[in-house]
């Protein structure tokens, strides 16, 4: 079993027993497709909404939800998986500073993950975003199981 | 030559200038931190380092180390945005000097303690602010700062998001206070906008 770090605005996809993570998502979005049968699994590590509202920083497509979630299936794919098994666990989209110096990129970015997700007739089973903390998550490509640990709460499983 | 769109196009004797803002600005926040904890501060020189926000993170002890992060932003003729990234140890000595109250880990902190941090905050970017001002003659207002304690990375994101457009780079700026208790560092990261850096080298008479 290796375990594989994914950076912000990247992704990485393996098979079962290995688990990827990625660290200290704030208001990024990670979200995890599994192929249950095939025991293939990806995640990807957005930090914005859509590649269509930004056209002028397109060096790295794996930065958007509507770029980089097509790429993981792409990648899944090519990796012996089906779209049609996948199945989603998304986590982050937090909102870390209250006032009016943030804007609210973290459900902007959970608001624009659940429609790309849609549109691929992806189902997501389960979810942990918004509020206030940040989350580092470990996806177990054997289980398909996601652990979500934050600096404030302790972990938990979904 | 070509505009500066961000922090990538600068050339040595633009982070020379930024180098000296940092100087200056970190002096004038010295000062103001001595009035607050009513004894005297010294500062030894800041480093001032262009970085990207990896670099960053790993300076600060890694994705998951849990700090405390103040944002504020800043708007006149330039704008962009501060943010305090600080340790325990700073929340440790300053508490203690603000009011004789100590805390063992960032989480131990109430709304108290946030407020007294916020204020510092407030002051030493004021601060800051005040002398880039007074340097270039330029009028900068500053907003209240929001704070949060988290993961570095995930308070990190929040400026990386916010200025994707601009490039990954940011302006690091590493204080080192000195009180008789010991050192107080502080990190700061200036993410001056667009058409900012350009407006300051040209009130500055430095050529682009």
């Amino acid at each position: 079993m290796s375990i594989l770090t994914v950076g912000i605005s990247d992704l990485a996809v393996s098979k079962a027993p290995d688990v990827i993570c990625t660290y200290a998502l704030g208001s990024c979005v990670g979200i995890c497709l599994y192929d249950e049968t095939k025991k293939i699994g990806g995640l990807v590590h957005i930090m914005l909404p859509s590649s269509k509202e930004a056209p002028h920083i397109h060096d790295n497509l794996k930065k958007f939800a509507d770029t980089g979630i097509k790429m993981l299936v792409m990648e899944i794919e090519r990796a012996g998986g089906n779209v049609r098994n996948l199945k989603a666990k998304i986590a982050g989209g937090a909102q870390m500073f209250a006032g009016v110096s943030s804007f609210n990129i973290g459900e902007r970015n959970v608001k624009s993950v659940k429609q790309i997700l849609s549109e691929l007739n992806i189902q997501i089973v389960a979810e942990q975003t918004g509020d206030k903390i940040g989350r580092t998550v470990f996806f177990d490509t054997q289980t398909g199981m996601l652990e979500v640990k934050s600096a404030t709460r302790g972990i938990t499983v979904i | 030559m070509a505009p500066i769109n961000n922090l990538d196009d600068l050339n040595p004797i633009h982070m020379d200038v930024l180098r000296e803002i940092g100087n200056i600005g970190s002096g004038s926040a010295a000062t103001a931190l001595s009035g607050l904890l009513g004894a005297p501060v010294d500062i030894s020189v800041p480093s001032v380092k262009c970085l990207d926000f990896a670099q960053t993170i790993e300076f600060m002890g890694g994705a998951e180390e849990l700090v405390i992060g103040l944002m504020l932003r800043f708007e006149g003729e330039i704008s962009g945005l501060i943010l305090y990234i600080l340790k325990t140890e700073f929340a440790q000595k300053v508490i203690n000097a603000f009011y004789s109250k100590d805390i063992e880990s960032l989480m131990d902190m109430d709304e108290m303690d946030k407020s007294a941090i916020c204020e510092i905050g407030n002051i030493m970017a004021g601060s800051y602010v005040r002398a880039l001002a007074d340097l270039t003659g330029m009028i900068i207002d500053i907003s209240v700062p929001d704070i949060c304690v988290d993961m570095a990375g995930a308070i990190l994101s929040v400026p990386a998001i916010q200025y994707a457009s601009l490039g990954d780079k940011v302006l690091f700026i590493d204080d080192n206070f000195k009180v008789s208790s010991g050192d107080i560092k502080s990190n700061m990261i200036l993410i001056p906008e667009m058409d900012s850096l350009g407006m300051l080298f040209g009130k500055l008479g430095i050529e682009i």
